[in-house]
């Protein structure tokens, strides 16, 4: 029983198309089949949030969401981030704060970061930690992280 | 781990879910994905047939319905969370959805998966019971609708036969907020987002002589379904919404017979349930603008 499927896809803005088997998750599709390695997988069971991907705008755990039904859709990846090989304002936040430590959560924390602070552009340190209350990071105690968030939204607001 | 196989149906009219609910034998309907997809990737639930509900039409959006709220079972718990529609009507449950998961999860969680899901600590089931919602129920041979207390049978179980979907829910507001309406909720969990050890809401209407009208208060996580006081709730009718009715209500709550596990004993929920029903009523009693 190995049903398969040709998933198309708008990934970081480039369009993809492959075959794979209709059991396999989002983010197993984005780094087996379309060689973005950047997500992360961790737990697989939607615990840890570093598979955290934008689907169509709303940011999803990519491990429990089928390749095949992310088919027609907008994918937004960590590697969509940059922009000619400089970071986004967010990755750099991430770097000057040591946001992070050996790099695992990250994709999951900046992707979880960059949908919320299009949506909530002036949050308060308590909202910047409950919107990445679904990830988890083994490494920086989250300061770091919180630091970073803040510091792009108030140098965004200034921009 | 990761999912075992399986055969994948994408449905996009209610016909063809129908056909496929009536054909296919050993399946699942997938809707958000947030339980489901876990117990699959764990091979905890490994069906021969995976039906996703996501490309149906139709299933999803809320809507006022005379004196009723309907949700269509596909609406994403995200979308509940930022509707007017439900900020106004049940206020409660726009609160309640704080507590779902993180933003993540909300962006696929569905309110009907929740519903048919059925974890004892999960919020929506709890509020569903709270408002004795009505559960709108489609099969292959027509169409059935079940309160409450007739869909939630059991530890996750529902009253949806095999070849059953459910397609929307129906909740019945209570008075609006300037008429004395209040309500409460309030849940403890080890970390935000995680599945509470207890979790209790408050509903009351209060009349103009400052009396309990109505009142519903429900506990949750506590037993392996939420619990309706329901006797305690009758008793307090007519009641002023004092002290005296918070210790009723309190009282009730500590007599529920709790569930234990590794973590968690019994006595501890229990105590719990108390103190989770005294703040979700004082803060209902709060809000009905009645301060005693
Ligand atoms: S890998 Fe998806 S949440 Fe952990
Ligand atoms: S940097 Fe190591 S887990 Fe977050």
């Amino acid at each position: 029983m190995s049903d398969t499927r040709t998933i198309s896809l708008t990934l970081n803005g480039a369009a993809k198309t492959a075959e794979t088997d209709v059991r396999v998750n989002l983010a197993d599709f984005l780094r087996h089949s379309l060689e973005a390695t950047g997500t992360h997988v961790g737990c697989e069971h939607g615990v840890c949030g570093a598979c955290t991907v934008i689907v169509d705008g709303q940011p999803v755990r990519a491990c429990l969401m089928l390749a095949v039904q992310a088919d027609g859709s907008t994918v937004e990846t960590v590697e969509g981030l940059a922009t000619d090989g400089a970071l986004s304002d967010l990755q750099a936040a991430f770097s000057r704060h040591h946001g992070l430590q050996c790099g695992f959560c990250t994709p999951g924390m900046l992707m979880t970061l960059h949908a919320f602070l299009k949506e909530v552009p002036n949050p308060s340190e308590t909202e910047v930690r409950e919107a990445i209350s679904g990830n988890i990071c083994r490494c920086t105690g989250y300061q770091g992280i919180v630091a970073a968030a803040l510091d792009v939204a108030a140098s965004r607001k200034g921009a | 781990m990761k999912a075992a196989a399986f055969h994948y149906h994408d449905p996009r009219t209610r016909e063809d879910l129908m056909g496929l609910l009536g054909r296919l034998d050993d399946l699942k309907l997938l809707a958000g994905g947030q339980s489901l997809m876990p117990m699959m990737n764990f091979r905890i639930v490994a069906p021969t047939h995976l039906v996703d509900l996501n490309r149906v039409d139709g299933l999803g959006g809320i809507s006022r319905q005379g004196a009723e709220v309907r949700f269509g079972a596909l609406t994403r718990q995200r979308e509940v969370k930022a509707s007017e529609i439900v900020a106004n009507d049940l206020p409660i449950l726009t609160e309640a959805l704080d507590h779902v998961g993180h933003v993540q999860t909300r962006s696929r969680g569905t309110i009907g998966g929740s519903c048919c899901h059925l974890d004892p600590s999960a919020e929506i089931p709890a509020i569903a019971a709270l408002y004795d919602a009505i559960f709108e129920i489609g099969g292959p041979d027509g169409t059935r609708e079940v309160g409450y207390a007739d869909w939630h049978l059991g530890m996750l179980t529902s009253a949806l036969d095999e070849r059953e979907v459910l397609e929307g829910i129906r909740f019945k507001p209570w008075q609006p907020a300037d008429a004395g309406h209040g309500w409460g909720f309030y849940e403890y969990a080890r970390r935000h987002g995680d599945f509470a050890i207890a979790g209790a809401g408050c509903l009351v209407d209060i009349s103009d002589q400052g009396t309990i009208e109505r009142i519903a208060t429900v506990v949750m996580g506590v037993d392996a379904v939420p619990v309706r006081l329901r006797e305690a709730e009758a008793a307090l009718v007519g009641a002023r919404p004092d002290r005296t009715a918070i210790a009723a209500l309190v009282e009730a709550a500590r007599s529920i017979d709790a569930m234990t596990d590794p973590q968690v004993s019994a006595t501890y929920r229990r105590r719990l349930a108390g103190v989770v029903t005294e703040r979700a009523v004082l803060a209902a009693f709060q809000r009905s603008g009645i301060t005693q």
